[in-house]
């Protein structure tokens, strides 16, 4: 068990010397390689999904940032709107009730001055006509400047419209 | 080298002569089956032992042809058929997995299973211990994880045998350790400051003490790594064959489940071992190197 046997030993080592140039060029070789290539290649999967990671971040925080600037945008178009509708609407509304107060306003002086030109002509008529029944009754028995205080008086009584 | 040799030696002889007096004691008649314990014995050992023939199912034992180099016994033993045994079942499957998982993106199975051992070899052995100026020695230490887990795993099987349960198997593969470790710190170091390292960095005077001191711790590290492997190998499988050579000494079939459930218990150890002492080897000669490597960066501080 214990003595040393030269030629088995030269057995081992011109066997592991084949065995290590066979093998360096048919396992080793590609076997290392195809290591090596694959740890190159998760290495890079790694880096470019950290970089897919780090790119869909920014994106969502400027998805974000648009968003939220949309929405204040909104919010500052709605103001304004409802501010320029309030204001339409009062402007028109005031507008309207400008022009109805106008028409009003018309109106009444149209009928102002109807009454008084129907007033005018109606005294004048009156007068006329009292003058003409006094002639008539009295048969120039009053003077004239007497006639026209009667007349006068009897206008006066008269109701104003 | 001689020394511990017979120390070893004596260990052994010490390791059977306790053995053969159990067995003596455990007997009821001692002296009449004392043949058949020395057969036991020796069928025992053959298990363990290098030999000209190797069992095969169905065939019985085989001989294997012997002869002579240059006045060196060059006999294709046990050993050496199951070391080439395990250098083509390596150069097969892996060549066959390399290809695959050269194809595959995703290595499945067999594949990812080599892979994970290649990978951990590459990481946790060579740049932990030689920094990425290592990678160049990678082939080297990926063979000789591989070649000796083989090896170790062989044993294991019925019919098998360990090759590296053979002293000039590990002392074979720590001589290449040892001359990887030396290349690999010269080739960092430079041949000047390699051989400057040698002389310890103290007075002249000393030298004549240090640079002996020196040489000598050289060769004690592959020569601790030679001993632990196979002492590791051989252990395992003198324990697994003691259990089971339990059922012949007491003759009693009462003692086989007993036997049967701790060398299956050992047997699993085993193959846990096969794997610590192939990574342990390797870690170690990684290590060795990375000394030497490391010591090139140091070197200045020194001299």
């Amino acid at each position: 068990m214990i003595d040393i046997n030269p030629g088995l030993m030269i057995w081992t080592i011109v066997t592991f010397v084949v065995l290590l140039i066979v093998l360096k060029a048919f396992a080793w070789k590609p076997l290392i390689q195809a290591l090596q290539s694959r740890e190159k290649e998760i290495t890079d999967a790694l880096q470019s999904a950290e970089q897919a990671k780090k790119d869909a971040e920014r994106m969502i925080a400027e998805n974000k940032l648009a968003m939220e600037k949309a929405n204040q945008e909104t919010a500052k178009l709605i103001a304004e709107s409802r501010v320029v509708a309030e204001q339409l609407k009062h402007d028109v509304l005031s507008k309207a009730n400008d022009s109805a107060k106008k028409m009003l306003e018309q109106a009444k002086d149209e009928i102002e001055r109807e009454k008084e030109s129907a007033l005018l002509q109606l005294r004048t008529e009156v007068a006329d006509l009292a003058v003409n029944v006094a002639e008539k009754i009295l048969d120039e028995s009053l003077d004239s400047p007497k006639q026209k205080k009667l007349v006068d008086k009897v206008i006066q009584q008269l109701p104003k419209n | 080298m001689l020394f511990s040799e017979k120390v070893t030696e004596q260990t052994a002889q010490a390791v059977s002569d306790t053995l053969h007096h159990s067995i003596a004691d455990s007997t009821v008649t001692a002296s009449a089956i004392e043949g058949r314990e020395e057969n036991l014995f020796t069928e025992l050992l053959h298990h363990i032992h290098d030999g000209n023939e190797i069992e095969l199912p169905f065939l019985g034992h085989v001989h294997l042809p012997q002869f002579e180099l240059f006045g060196i016994d060059l006999s294709i033993t046990k050993h050496v058929v199951f070391l080439w045994i395990a250098a083509l079942l390596l150069i097969i499957t892996l060549s066959i997995v390399a290809q695959k998982n050269k194809k595959n993106k995703v290595p499945k199975g067999f594949g990812n299973l080599i892979e994970v051992f290649v990978q951990f070899v590459r990481d946790e052995i060579v740049i932990a211990n030689m920094g990425k100026a290592g990678l160049g020695y990678l082939p080297y230490l990926l063979t000789t994880f591989f070649f000796i887990l083989t090896m170790n795993l062989l044993g294991l099987i019925p019919y098998g045998a360990s090759a590296t349960g053979n002293v000039s198997v590990t002392g074979g593969l720590a001589i290449i350790a040892f001359i990887m470790i030396q290349v690999s710190a010269i080739r960092a170091q430079g041949l000047g400051h390699y051989l400057a390292h040698l002389t310890g960095g103290v007075h002249w005077s000393l030298w004549p003490i240090m640079i002996p001191i020196e040489i000598l711790g050289l060769f004690t590290k592959p020569f601790a790594l030679c001993i632990r492997l196979f002492a590791n190998m051989t252990g395992g499988h003198v324990v697994i064959l003691a259990l089971i050579g339990l059922i012949f000494v007491f003759k009693s079939i009462l003692i086989a489940p007993l036997s049967v459930g701790f060398a299956l218990a050992i047997n699993l150890l085993e193959i846990f071992v096969a794997f610590l002492q192939a990574y342990i080897f390797t870690m170690l000669t990684a290590l060795f190197m990375g000394l030497g490597v490391q010591a090139a960066s140091h070197g200045e501080e020194h001299h």
